[in-house]
């Protein structure tokens, strides 16, 4: 039986080896599902799963037991809408892959599906790891057409094929996306009326292609339609629409939502936001403010967190936090991060329980303070190395004055 | 009489201390005396106090201490709260780019020539951008409105304190120095190499930097010859708006904030510095600064920094969350946590905690006392201010945070506000919470 505490380096376990039967002990688990919080649970980990929650579990021979001594133990965060493995460098046009231009047709292409770009061995993904983070939600960003393309859930695995879920099409209807469409939102609608009009029998195809039409039409039967919009009046034109078409919608932005709260509960529409924007940052945002997770969670809305960035997505764990201090439940918060997006988007569950994945974080102290960090994060039952790209970095020059150029410092 | 002072020739060498045109009309709101008791005091020098009390009255600091409390004012029970000197950012556009985001609130760039040292950042400035309020909320008294990174020379920032406020000058921080903003890297080469003009390289940059110097050197000797002839019938050199503030920057006048991210131009632009004989004040975003954390230091330059941005650009690709405590490290430094952001500027206690908990976690046993250094004197010392206010000591402008708890922490807000010495922003007092007049009438439906 090999016994590890959480706060020393887990150096000789590489992140690639296998999954492995694992033991957390004493851990005060907050399972990210109805506000539930198991003190002293210990927590078994077998083929990658979760097997057992109990008070006490005896450590079989050979079992690797990680000691979490109290400390706070969640799933593995969310780290909201993102373009990870489709950006290396956001500023580096041949660097990214999450949006097109100057495409040679002027059709929608919902089948624009950014998965086959997606490169696994970004240094995103350990750097973003490490910080406790487990999945996000992959994201076609072409912010000009109404419909920008498809995406879905990414495992931070770091597997070529990680996708989990369902499709996920994005949609564009605020004024800021209204430049190639003629200068008004209200042409969104006209244009997704009309799109949506093509997926009917016999109707003549016009905005969209052959495959496009096979795909939106999936899409509304099995898919999931996340609409950017902030304002108020255009969250409801979005609950109207996803009525009329029977289709499920998530807000992302929603700077707004909290003001048509009692629409989007009543509507079992979720809001993918981020909590630290309280500025009028435009005219779709002049009811911007820090209570709005609070206020839409009291109102019975499914929440989200997301930061509006891929490189700094672990900002989402402040982002979180700053909703919890301006109102929100922690266990509400813990849930947004861990399991709401993974039952929003279909995914296999992230609640700590029996049978789910075993992706999880030993925190150092409250899982949204600012001043905490992950101390262990394991995906799949396989203890992460906590090494990334930054922390190579930082140890070569943390180093104080070496005898030969830093280049010969490989940590 | 402005207008003669300021079209006056003679002065121009002298600009800062004999006439300062668009002159602050700044004066203190009203206060009364009054004394913070039983608090948690960071005093920003480095200092801590335990159940300290703070005696603030006709806009400054009259005493901070722990057990003699003063009488004769009114008493604020800070017990198991945190008082800080007021926040103070180096970075911000707050006003220049101001929100809502519209294309005609783009004020902070005069993209139009690399070089445009002749513009003035408060000239841009709106006060009633709605983003000043919410800083305040967040407990920064002071900051500097900068251009933007577009140009080399960008042009001069300027000081205000966060008062609300109809005119800029009214916000306007009295006497302290103009900043000179000059870029590196990639933005300047961008924005004119896509126009195929110059700049289009990293080499190009340097090469108009010191074109522009030399330019401003033979300003200035030119006007030293003209002050220095005794001649009856000698003839004034032109005034030229561009020199002047590169002369400025070159005399020491004007203090030189230099947006740069890689760790080898820093150096490219202390070696220059050098050349020309000016002072380097403080590097902005160097996200490489890590690198080089000991010549910063040896240099007495500042760097100003953020939390934990990266990966944004080519040049942000080596960012750590280490960074700030890094640069914090040798002797002598002058680390800073910045905003450059309306939404980090309402929490820059937030991020200097996040760097403060990364330098923790790799040993380097930073305290709260300490960190808030970071965003408090070492600011103020970067904007040639640290005489005035930054730290809690008798003397200083009572600019001052009253925290609900320890400031670095996600949970921690500010609860009062004091610029010098008068309370402008209360958390439980919607009457001290100032609104903008944009924000005024807005959502009245909703309100309803």
């Amino acid at each position: 039986m090999k016994r590890l505490l959480s706060s020393i380096v887990l150096t000789a376990l590489s992140l690639n080896a296998a999954a492995q039967d694992l033991l957390i002990t004493n851990a005060t688990l907050h399972t990210g599902e109805n506000g539930e919080v198991i003190e002293s649970a210990d927590i078994l980990i077998k083929d990658g799963e979760i097997e057992k929650i109990s008070p006490r579990i005896s450590a079989n021979e050979g079992i690797t037991v990680i000691d979490a001594a109290g400390r706070h133990v969640t799933p593995a965060f969310f780290a909201g809408a993102t373009v990870t493995g489709l950006s290396e460098v956001a500023a580096v046009r041949e660097a990214v892959d999450s949006e097109y231009e100057d495409l040679f047709t002027d059709i929608m292409h919902p089948e624009f599906d950014i998965r086959p770009a997606y490169n696994p061995h970004t240094s995103f993904i350990p750097i973003t790891r490490v910080e406790g983070f487990g999945y996000s939600l992959l994201t076609a960003t072409r912010g000009d057409r109404s419909i920008s393309g498809q995406g879905g859930l990414v495992r931070f695995d770091g597997g070529y094929d990680s996708f989990e879920g369902k499709p996920v099409i994005f949609v564009e209807v605020s004024g800021h996306a209204a430049g190639k469409t003629g200068g008004s939102r209200a042409v969104h609608w006209m244009l997704l009326k009309q799109a949506f009009g093509e997926l009917q029998k016999g109707v003549e195809l016009d905005l969209l292609s052959p495959i496009g039409r096979d795909q939106l039409r999936n899409a509304t039967k099995n898919g999931v339609f996340v609409f950017n919009a902030n304002r108020a009046a255009d969250i409801m034109q979005v609950i109207k629409f996803a009525k009329t078409h029977n289709i499920e919608a998530v807000i992302h932005g929603g700077r707004e939502a909290w003001l048509v709260a009692d629409a989007l509960a009543q509507a079992n529409v979720p809001v993918m936001l981020n909590a630290l924007d309280n500025l009028p940052a435009d005219f779709d945002s002049l009811a911007a403010r820090l209570d709005n997770a609070a206020l839409l969670n009291k109102a019975g809305v499914r929440i989200m967190f997301t930061s509006g960035e891929t490189h700094n997505a672990r900002k989402v764990r402040q982002v979180a936090g700053s909703a919890v201090a301006n109102g929100l439940p922690l266990e509400a918060a813990i849930a947004a991060l861990t399991s709401v997006p993974a039952d929003v988007f279909g995914a296999r569950p992230r609640a700590a329980k029996r049978g789910a994945i075993a992706d999880l974080v030993i925190w150092s102290g409250d899982p949204v303070e600012v001043t905490t960090l992950a101390q262990l994060v394991i995906m799949g039952g396989k203890i992460d190395s906590m090494e990334s790209r930054q922390t190579k970095l930082r140890d070569r020059y943390l180093a104080i004055d070496p005898a030969l150029p830093r280049a010969y410092l490989k940590p | 009489m402005l207008k003669l002072l300021t079209a006056a020739p003679l002065l121009l060498l002298s600009v800062s201390v004999l006439a300062e045109p668009f002159p602050s009309t700044y004066a203190p709101l009203p206060s009364s005396p009054t004394l913070i008791t039983g608090a948690t005091i960071l005093t920003g020098d480095g200092g801590r106090i335990d159940d300290g009390d703070l005696l603030i009255s006709n806009g400054i600091v009259q005493w901070v201490g722990s057990g003699d409390v003063p009488a004769n004012a009114q008493t604020i029970d800070a017990k198991g709260r945190w008082v800080t000197p007021g926040i103070i950012d180096v970075h911000s556009h707050l006003g220049v780019y101001a929100s809502p985001d519209v294309h005609a609130h783009s004020d902070g760039n005069e993209a139009t020539a690399p070089v445009t040292a002749e513009v003035w950042a408060e000239h841009s400035v709106w006060p009633q951008d709605p983003g000043f309020p919410r800083a305040l909320a967040g407990g920064i008294t002071t900051l500097q409105i900068l251009p933007g990174s577009a140009n080399l020379f960008g042009g001069r920032g300027v000081t205000l304190k966060n008062v609300p406020a109809t005119t800029y000058q009214e916000m306007k921080f009295p006497d302290a120095p103009h900043g000179l903003k000059m870029a590196c890297g990639e933005n300047p080469k961008r924005v004119y190499g896509n126009r195929s003009k110059a700049p289009s390289t990293r080499m190009g940059n340097v090469a108009a930097y010191r074109a522009a110097w030399i330019k401003a050197q033979k300003y200035i000797d030119d006007w030293e010859a003209y002050e220095a002839s005794d001649e009856t019938d000698k003839k004034a050199p032109e005034r030229n708006l561009e020199l002047d503030t590169l002369a400025g920057a070159l005399k020491g006048e004007i203090i030189v904030h230099m947006h740069c991210y890689r760790a080898d131009e820093m150096m490219t632009i202390l070696d220059m510095a050098d050349e020309f004989g000016y002072k380097l004040g403080t590097f902005h975003h160097g996200v490489e600064a890590y690198k080089i954390a000991d010549e910063l230091a040896a240099n007495g330059v500042c760097g100003a920094l953020w939390a934990d941005w990266w990966g944004f650009k080519m040049e942000a690709y080596d960012g750590i969350q280490e960074n700030v405590a890094l640069v914090d490290r040798p002797e002598g430094s002058c680390s800073i946590v910045h905003s450059d952001s309306d939404e980090g500027i309402q929490r820059l206690n937030q991020e200097a905690a996040k760097a403060m908990a990364r330098g923790n976690a790799v040993g380097m046993d930073i305290a709260p006392e300490r960190a808030i250094r970071w965003i408090t004197s070492n600011p103020a010392k970067s904007l040639g201010i640290d005489a005035k206010t930054g730290t809690l000591a008798t003397g200083k402008m009572a600019d001052v945070v009253i925290w609900n708890q320890n400031p670095f922490s996600v949970y921690a807000k500010a609860e009062q506000v004091f610029i010098d010495g008068a309370m402008i922003f209360d958390r439980n007092n919607p009457e001290l919470q100032p609104v903008t007049d944009f924000e005024l009438g807005q959502l009245l439906e909703v309100a309803q």
